[in-house]
């Protein structure tokens, strides 16, 4: 350690650093650098020169940190800062589609949009709106959940409360598998299955059987985390006062955890809301408003982004309608995250992890 | 107030200890307690039964119009199946998934195993819950807006790295670029890696989490960087996780389908290049040959539906499977 010696006081225990917010120093060097590089060179691509000024910077930023701190140091910084381009890579995606999405959405939505069906309204035709389309999806969401709650919460009671042996690792395995079935095939499914053997129509209820395919599992999972976190001596407290079990269940697990339930249930929720391939092969499309889920076609807000898309050839009216009904699906499911996840936070259990 | 009455009026009765007979420790069940059981281990069994009704009925439809088949259902490069007698193989879309979520993988599990130890590692505590929190939200949006903002934003800004990768990667035959619009597999790949990366992130943030923090410091303690540490102690401990992480993350690629059927222009063959726009997957090619398709024709759908269901199946019991064996050994369910 030449260097300790040089320095006159004994305070240099620490190790040579590169000084604090060098970082950004080379940052800026580098992206002059490479945009003067990309200018003497003519690359006409920004990006390019984007490319060119993050190779400098890591050039740099080694070739400094180990003259000054040693390689170690060197490969730590170059590390950091490939780990922070990772972060900054995933949020370009999702800021650039919450920017299109509102400022495209925002043309065509309004009032107007949202309180009238697509009826008389050709594709090509301005006017129109999504109100068929909500009726349909919040039927169809309404009853798979209908559905899937009681199932999905019985089932994962009988996995933490009663659940040992050969059936609930069964069960367990294919909940988990379940989580993994394309929603294509739970569509293929219920097509087989309802329509085609059974002989029903096109409808919102098997769409929504498909949906609930699809839910159940999230629901089994995200409540078996909950009621895994009720600490036991409630239920034992219960029992020893000579409280059933099913009462003990359903009146101090349950209600104990009921703010991570419910918050699963919602996250269940937004996420078939958004679910396009079973709808497209179960409930078909209308135009036309019908609030009867269980006859005919229905229309539903995803399943309305991709027939207006499909039918616009990527401009004019329905290209527009896509878009705000696009903005109206994520505001929608955004909302729902939100306040779930807020209710999670609102009813937390006490017992930490 | 209350307690002091009550103990004054009431006092405590005699302990009555109720005689266990012996050999028999468990009370009666009673009638509730048998109704509850039964009906939560009936959902659990119900279950069971959807899944493998999903496989039986698959197969059921798959098999009638497989025997009617005048093509190889394994090689033939055609779609006919509304025809008399039908003609189709699922060679080109076993091919189309396959590659695109290849693609997706190797994009999306270094970035997300990067994001993951950004948030868990790196980034201040202040903004590592709300980043986690965007993380989410990508996660939440639908993959048919994913389909839309691929079109209109990923297609033309790829226009530059596809001309970039034939100029230079062109010799190899795979990134050869005929200069079509680039809505091809590659393109789909990317998309699929934005739209997996979430779960990726998410599943490998919550291993990363559970690093011990013992060898964490231990390896500070010997002096080691921050990313010595990273690549020593918690990198290792996550190895599993990380495979299962990604395992899942292809499970949701293969089975994609409106953003693919969006953004890929379709066509029933097979190019060696990835960048000339053509091919299929699965998922995409069920949805977008569906309103056209006769009984007949669904069939042959659903057949292609019953192979995707089994990879999809495969790749998902085996991430499942990593996953439950390394919580045994990790302690933290306990």
């Amino acid at each position: 350690m030449s260097h300790a010696a040089t320095t006159p006081r004994p305070k240099s225990l620490k190790t040579a650093r590169l000084p604090r917010g060098s970082a950004w120093g080379i940052a800026l060097l580098s992206v002059l650098l490479g945009s003067g590089i990309g200018l003497l060179a003519g690359l006409g691509n920004k990006v390019q020169w984007g490319l060119l000024a993050a190779l400098l910077f890591v050039v740099i930023t080694y070739t400094a940190a180990a003259a000054v701190e040693g390689r170690r140091q060197a490969r730590d910084r170059v590390a950091t800062s490939v780990i922070w381009v990772t972060f900054v890579l995933a949020v370009i995606p999702l800021a650039s589609l919450l920017y299109e999405t509102v400022k495209r959405g925002a043309k065509v939505f309004d009032g107007y949009f949202l309180g009238h069906s697509m009826g008389v309204v050709a594709d090509t035709e301005p006017g129109g709106g999504i109100y068929h389309a909500i009726i349909g999806t919040l039927e169809q969401v309404g009853l798979a959940t209908v559905m899937s709650v009681p199932l999905g919460l019985l089932t994962a009671i009988y996995l933490v409360e009663y659940g040992r042996g050969r059936l609930a690792k069964a069960v367990t395995f294919f909940v988990d598998v379940m989580t993994g079935v394309p929603s294509i095939v739970a569509g293929l499914f219920v097509l087989s299955f309802w329509i085609l053997i059974l002989g029903f129509d096109f409808s919102g209820f098997a769409g929504s059987l498909a949906l609930s395919i699809l839910m159940i599992p999230v629901i089994v999972r995200s409540t078996e985390e909950m009621l895994k976190l009720v600490p036991n001596e409630l239920r034992e407290a219960s029992l020893a006062l000579g409280v059933p079990k099913w009462r003990t269940i359903l009146k101090v697990v349950v209600p104990t955890s009921i703010g991570g339930i419910t918050t699963g249930v919602m996250l269940a929720v937004a996420r078939i809301t958004g679910e396009t391939a079973p709808v497209l092969l179960l409930v078909w499309g209308n135009s036309f408003i019908n609030t009867n889920p269980f006859e005919g076609e229905q229309a539903s807000l995803p399943l309305y982004i991709y027939q207006q898309y499909a039918n616009s050839s990527g401009e004019g009216a329905a290209y527009d309608r896509a878009w705000a009904a696009s903005l109206a699906l994520i505001a929608f499911v955004m909302i729902l995250n939100l306040v779930a996840r807020g209710i999670a936070r609102w009813k937390a259990p006490q017992s930490g992890r | 107030m209350d307690i002091s009455t009550k103990s004054d009026t009431a006092p405590p009765p005699p302990p009555t200890v109720v005689p266990l007979e012996p050999g028999s420790r468990r009370p009666s069940v009673r009638l509730g307690d048998r109704i509850f059981l039964g009906l939560s281990r009936g959902s659990g069994i119900l279950l069971l039964l959807i899944m493998a009704a999903i496989a039986c009925f698959l197969a059921y439809r798959a098999a009638l119009v497989l025997a009617k088949n005048d093509g190889n259902f394994l090689t033939t490069f055609e779609w006919e199946a509304n025809g008399d007698p039908p003609v189709f193989g699922i060679a080109v879309l076993a091919f189309g998934t396959v590659v695109s979520s290849v693609i997706a993988m190797v994009i999306a599990v270094p970035v997300a195993v990067g994001i993951a130890l950004f948030l868990t590692h790196y980034a201040p505590r202040k903004l590592s819950g709300p980043i986690g929190y965007a993380i989410d939200l990508l996660a939440a949006v639908p993959s048919i807006v994913y389909g839309l903002w691929g079109v209109l934003v990923l297609v033309p800004h790829l226009n530059g790295l596809y001309g970039w990768l034939d100029t230079y990667f062109g010799w190899t035959g795979i990134l050869d670029w005929q200069g079509g619009a680039p809505r091809s597999l590659f393109t789909v790949g990317i998309l699929l890696a934005i739209m997996i990366l979430p779960i990726v992130t998410n599943v490998s943030r919550e291993v990363f989490r559970q690093v011990p923090l013992a060898h964490q410091e231990a390896a500070l303690a010997l002096g080691a960087t921050r990313w010595e540490v990273i690549r020593m102690s918690v990198l290792p401990f996550g190895r599993s996780g990380i495979i299962s992480a990604s395992m899942l993350g292809l499970g949701r690629a293969l089975g994609e389908t409106m953003a693919v059927a969006t953004v890929l222009s379709p066509e029933f063959v097979i190019r060696t290049s990835l960048l000339d726009p053509g091919g299929g997957t699965f998922a995409q090619n069920i949805a977008s040959k569906f309103s056209e398709a006769t009984v007949q024709g669904q069939d042959a759908l659903i057949a292609s539906g019953l192979v995707l269901f089994v990879i999809t199946l495969l790749v998902n019991g085996a991430a499942r499977a990593i996953i439950a064996r390394r919580k045994e050994y990790s302690g933290a369910n306990a």
